[in-house]
Parts: structure tokens; sequence; C-alpha cells
């Protein structure tokens, strides 16, 4: 009996030890690493928000990552490039969800997303905590990059972005309102989601921070129709701008409503990059014309180059939103990170060390990307921010964007006339 | 009084005397939120009306919709959740027509017989599709327990969405401006959009119309008599089957008018999700009025409109709670929990026990 009790522990022992010793005999990374057989695809997982209201952003991520793909062939080191793609919805709870799936599949090197604010703080704990990395393209929440735990921050190792970060994109705005348009006082509504609600403080700082007035600062709920109740409240304050960053068609309504508000038809509109859509003009009518709205701004060759691509492969009307080029870059740079990294054993097995692949994303400098060029910080509140908000401008919807479906709007402010004065 | 408060004449009872505490607040905290704001005066008598009415218009969509749950619930005893979904269809498919008409410049010339042709058309594509649920997703699972058809009818819904995003792609589209609903009439120092007077009266005609059908038609008095007793009605010979069929029909016509009417009142916003909410508050707005109660379902779906209107302003904000407007969804929810508390069976509803439950 003595003897058998052991054999037994000896056995438990080997279990518990031996085993992972023989299957890591490769791998010296901190963080464990991503083995991949030598018949064996690279797995690159994606968390976006493909069913749902705001599942046009999803599909335009998911879009910008498969040309990057198909780019490369669908080959990456000789080896086929997999993508799975999860639901992360536009919620924490949705993104918890997609995180558990993905943390749960070993083979997958990195993710690209989440699509929304809200759904990344629900995955990026769970993310962070599997050593995993993800890399957004499109949430812009300040937060999400900000390690101060009092100031709200919620960053974590293994995140980064290629989204521009909303201090950049509130501060522009504050400053246009200011300082082009001359504008006093401010009333501001977001809808509660961390993106929106970021976005909403980011503005109203910086216009007080600029000697401007902020009057009203409320909320309306997501999937609400009816904004007249908010409104009313609003013309009772009488600002002489009225900021929404919220998503479409929230914004819509809002927007088509407030010039009907008695008070309100003479109050400037500016809305956000969650209303980047090319039909945000044309549904809002002729209520959207003169409406100012900040958003990601990508231009040049590479990208005229990119929609050709796209209109070829996936869809011939086009991108449905702004952030596929981001998405595009960031699958770019996951998969270079993979080919810095990864290791060829003599098997044929490749082993790629998940703190590497960490630490060569942090050091992606001047990359030269759709967007612009990329460089990956790694101080809070930028911490993971690969992003540096120069590809952002603010547009002016006009007749043609209601009339026609011209898309995007005419440009009448970039940061780099900010900067020039 | 005496009777109200039981607990006073003796017979103390701590669940009696919690819902009295909880009356007493509810009453407290709305008088003074009212009390508060209008002592405040920031907003105005005009901008009041203005609010009550579109709250109408707002409530008179809900209406539209509510009657489907209601029809289907005083028939069946089941509740329809995929009943947004069929509101959907029709405002979804007929997005597509709209743009058509307004293109060929039809819908500005002769904007009455643009919206009935619109109105016509959404009214048969929900029809379709109420029906074809009601065929093949439950039919089939007549006489199973009540959850069956419950959970069967979510997954339809989800499935309906699903199928429409396939169908039309899953970004937002919009209806065109009629200019003639466009601008304001008015009336001394109130200025009523003219697109919600054409809401609430073609919403008011509507109603009428189906309180005709149930009430003085042939087929009214049958779907009456299904409702009352399914086995005595096929005895006198009634088509049970083809009874609940045209209730459906019914019910998915004024969902799909709502659509149009809807489109009409708040353009934007349609996508395959757009019958999620509408659902829900209708639903609500059914429940409020008594489900299975048709007069019940139209006040209940008015009055959960103007709650929703008023409500955050008048009350919240005069309670000095923040994001009042945010908080829209809770006034039209707790209004739901109320009435379950105070009066189980609706505003005009009839207990259920004197139905079979």
């Amino acid at each position: 009996m003595k003897r058998l009790f052991l054999v037994f522990t000896l056995f438990g022992l080997l279990l518990t030890f031996g085993a992972p010793a023989l299957a890591d005999a490769h791998c010296m990374d901190a963080l464990g690493c991503v083995e991949v057989g030598p018949d064996d695809p690279i797995v690159i997982g994606a968390m976006l928000s493909v069913s749902g209201a705001t599942s046009f952003y999803g599909e335009d991520s998911r879009g910008g990552v498969e040309l990057a793909i198909l780019g490369r062939d669908g080959m990456l080191l000789g080896r086929d490039i997999e993508f799975v793609v999860e639901d992360s919805l536009c919620s924490a709870e949705g993104g918890q969800a997609a995180a558990q799936r993905m943390a749960a599949d070993e083979s997958i090197v990195g993710i690209i997303g989440t699509t929304c604010s809200g759904a990344a703080q629900g995955a990026l704990p769970i993310i962070s905590e599997a050593g995993m990395l993800m890399i957004s393209p499109s949430n812009t929440s300040p937060s999400l990059t900000n390690d101060d735990r009092d100031a709200g921050g919620t960053y974590l190792p293994g995140y980064f972005r290629t989204a521009h970060n909303d201090l950049f994109q509130g501060a522009l705005g504050a400053r246009f309102a200011v300082e082009v348009l001359k504008t006093g006082s401010l009333a501001t509504i977001h809808d509660g989601d961390p993106y929106t609600e970021g976005l909403a403080v980011v503005m109203a700082n910086t216009f007080a921070g600029l000697n401007g007035e902020v009057v009203f600062q409320g909320a309306v709920s997501k999937g609400d129709t009816d904004m007249s109740a908010i409104l009313t409240e609003i013309a009772a304050s009488g600002p002489d701008i009225v900021y929404f960053p919220v998503f479409v068609p929230e914004s819509e309504f809002i927007a088509s409503q407030l010039v009907n508000t008695p008070g309100l038809e003479e109050a400037l509109m500016m809305t956000a990059d969650g209303s980047f859509s090319a039909t945000f003009a044309q549904n809002t009518g002729d209520a959207a014309v003169g409406i100012y709205m900040t958003g990601p701004h990508v231009s040049g060759d590479a990208y005229d180059a990119f929609i050709a691509t796209w209109k070829e492969e996936i869809d011939e009307a086009g991108p449905p939103s702004g952030f596929h080029a981001h998405a595009y870059d960031g699958a770019n740079l996951l998969m270079d990170a993979v080919e810095a990294v990864a290791e060829e054993m003599d098997d044929g097995t490749l082993v790629i060390g998940r703190q590497a692949l960490r630490d060569a994303l942090s050091s992606v400098e001047a990359y030269d990307g759709l967007t612009g060029s990329l460089t990956c910080q790694a101080s809070s509140p930028y911490a993971g921010d690969c992003a540096t908000g120069d590809a952002l401008a603010v547009f002016s919807i006009t007749e043609a964007e209601v009339a026609e479906g011209n898309w995007p709007p005419p440009i009448v402010w970039t940061p780099s006339m900010a900067s020039g004065g | 009084m005496l009777q109200m408060f039981k607990w006073k004449t003796g017979e103390f009872s701590w669940v009696d005397f919690t819902i009295d505490v909880l009356r007493i607040l509810i009453v407290l905290a709305i008088v003074v939120g009212s009390w508060n704001t209008l002592s405040e005066g920031r907003i105005s008598f005009a901008q009041w009306v203005n609010l009550f009415i579109a709250g109408l218009s707002q409530g008179s969509i809900y209406a539209l919709i509510a009657l489907g749950y209601t029809l289907v619930y005083g028939i069946l005893l089941m509740i329809n959740f995929a009943h947004g979904e069929v509101f959907m269809a029709g405002a979804f498919s007929t997005v597509f027509l709209a743009e058509a008409l307004n293109r060929t410049g039809f819908l500005n010339q002769s904007p009455v017989l643009a919206i009935l042709l619109m109105i016509l058309f959404a009214g048969l594509v929900s029809m379709t599709v109420a029906i074809l649920l009601e065929r093949i997703a439950y039919r089939p699972l007549r006489g199973s327990p009540r959850l069956v058809p419950l959970i069967t009818a979510i997954g339809a819904s989800f499935f309906l969405q699903y199928t429409f995003r396939g169908l039309y792609g899953s970004g937002f589209k919009a209806y065109p401006q009629v200019k003639i609903l466009q601008g304001v009439f008015q009336v001394g120092s109130i200025n009523i959009p003219k697109v919600q007077i054409f809401v609430f009266i073609s919403a008011l005609v509507l109603m009428f119309a189906l309180y005709w059908l149930v009430e003085r038609s042939r087929i009214g008095k049958a779907m009456r008599a299904v409702s009352e007793n399914k086995e005595v009605a096929r005895l006198m010979g009634i088509d049970i089957d083809w009874v609940i069929l045209f209730t459906f029909g019914v019910g998915g016509f004024l969902a799909g008018s709502a659509g149009v009417i809807n489109g009409m009142f708040r353009p934007q916003g349609v996508n395959f999700f757009m019958g999620f909410i509408p659902g829900i508050k209708a639903f609500t707005a059914a429940v409020l009025g008594g489900i299975g109660n048709i007069p019940g379902a139209m006040l209940g779906g008015l009055f959960l409109g103007v709650i929703e209107a008023i409500g955050p302003n008048l009350v919240l904000a005069g309670l000095g709670i923040p994001g009042a407007n945010q908080l829209k969804d809770v006034i039209a929810f707790t209004m739901l929990v109320l009435v379950l508390i105070f009066r189980p069976q609706g505003i005009l509803g009839e207990r259920l026990s004197e139905k079979k439950a």
C-alpha cells in the first residue's frame, strides 16, 4: 500500500512539474509561448462587434484585417493564416464573453479588437491575464491607455490601439469650437458608453480651459429615438454649440430634432467619429447641413489602392465606416511582430513568445501605415497608443453630402492647422 | 382611506405595510420632483405642451404595436415576443419603396397617395411575416406548455433580425422627408409640428378601424368567440386555425403601418435591430393597459409615450437626479413594475382568474 502511494506521488509530481517542462523546452518567454506545429496555420483572432446595431463598425474592421491578410497572400512565415472572429458586441459583457473564448484558444498569437471601448473594458483584464495581446482599430476612450486607477484608468499590459486617443479628438473639437467658431457656451450629450462619455468630458474640460462656459452636460441612452425631452432642457440653457459624440442612429435623431426645437434654431452642432458613417448625412436630411464632425482622416495613394482592393474583394459600395485602415495597420503590426519574434525549431515547430510579441509591438517606431506614422508609446496616459492623433480632422457637412451622398465631407480644419495657429 | 391602509384596521401585515410605504414614497417623489421643477420655471408652458404632444405621437406608435401583442394574447394567451420584428420587417422593407418614390418625385407630388401606398405595402409585408410566423413557429406548438411558445418567440425574433440583416445589410437607413409634413401649425403661442398631428390622426384612424373590425364585423365576432372559448367556438363551426391566422395577420398589418408612421415621425434609425426597443415598449404598454384588452393597449401606449416624454424633465430633474434623460427607459419600466404591484390586471384589464389562466 505504501509503495503504491509512493508510485502515485512520483507520477503526480512528474505530471505537475515534468510535463510542462518537457513541452516548454524551447520556450524562454516570461508569459509562455504559442507553438505552431509544422503543418498548422498561424491563428489571428478578432473580437469585433459583428452583430447588433453597431455591426457595421465590426464589418468595417473585419474587412481591413482580411485585406491585410490578403496582402500577404494569406501566408505568414510559410504558414497559412487562419482568421477567427468572435462577436464582442458593443458592451462590457460582450467583450468579456469574447475574451474568454479567445483566452481559451492557445493557438491564437494576437487579437484585433475590440470595436467599442465599452467592450474593451470587459475584455482587457482577461486578455492581459492570459498573456495575450489585443490591438484595437477603433477604441478611442482615454481610460484604456491610462493606468491611473484613481482617474478611472483601465490600462493593462497587452493593450495596443491604432485608433486615435480621444484626448486628441476631444481637444481638437474644443479648440475648433473656441478658436475658429468663436463659440462661448457649450452643451454636451453622451449616451453612457465610456467612449461617448469620455469624449464629452474631454471636450467640456478643454472648452472650459479655453475660457468657454459649459452650460449643460447630459445624457440619453442607446436606442432612444425621441430626443425632445433632453433638447427642451438644453434649449433652456441656451448654448452656442451642442456637442453630441454619440453613435448613429442616436446622433441622427438628435440632429434632425434639434433644428426643430424652439430656442435651438441658431445653435451650432458638432459630433464625432461615432457618427462617422457614410449614411449619416443622408439619413439626417437637411438638418445635417452645417454640422461639424471630428473623425479619422486617412489619405494618400496607398489608401486609394486599399479602397480599390476593398471594392474589388469585399463590397462594391466601399467600407461602411472609418476604421478599416486602422484595422489594416493593426493586423500588419501584429503580423510583422510575429515575423520578428517567431523562432523555428529543428522539427519545424514555430515558437512565438508572448512577452516577446508585446515587446515587439511596444517598440514599434515610425511605422509607415495607411493611417500615417505609427509609434507605440509606453507611458500613461498614452500607454499602448500607437496613433499620434495626426490622422484626425474636423469635417463640415454640406449640401453635397445630404443630396448626393458624397462621403467623406470636406475638411475644414486639421491638427497641423491647429499647431500652425 | 382606512380600507387602503389595511394595517390600521388591525390586520397588520408587513407586506401590506411595505407596499403602503412604497406607495407614499412614490407619490411624495412625484409631487416633490414636479413641484421643484415647476417652481424653478426653466421650461416654459409652451415647451411642456410640445413635450406632451410629442409624447402622444410616440405613444400612438407604441399603441399600434401594442395592439398586436394584445390581440394575440387575447386569443392564444401567449406573448408573441417576435412582434417587434414584425414591425421591423414592414418598416425596413418599405424604406426602399419610400426611397424609390422619393427619387421619382411621386412622394412629394401626391403625398397622400404615396403614404397610403407605403402603409399598404408595409402592412402587407408585416402581415406576411406574422402569418408565416404563426404557421411555421407557433401552430405546431399549440397545446404545449406555455413556456415553449414563449421561448420559440424569442428564437423567432433573432431569426427574423438576422434574416433581414442578410437581406438588406447592417447599415442604417432613413425615410425621406415628405415636404407636406414639414413645418408647424401655430395655435396661439404653441407650435405643433405637422408630422405629429399626422401621426396621431393616422394612428387613431387605424385604431378605430380595428375596433370596428373586432366589434362589428363577422370575423371580429369569430375572433371574440375564439378568445372566449376555443372548444365551444369550434363546435359552433368556426374555423379556429383560420381565425388565429387572421388575428396574427391583423396584428402584423397594424405593426407594419406603425413602421411607416414611425418612419414619417422619426425617419432615422431604420435597420434590422430597430424593432427591439419599440417591441419591448409596446409590450410594456400592452401590460400597462391590461393585456388582452384592445382599448387598454391604446390607452397604455398613449400613457407610456406621454410619461416618457414628460417624466424625466418633470420628476427626475426636479429631484436633482443627474442625467435625467438617460433614465427615460427607467421611467417606462418603473411604470410597468408599479402597475404590476398595484394593479396586476393593468389599467383596463380584467382579472386573469376570470379567464382560464
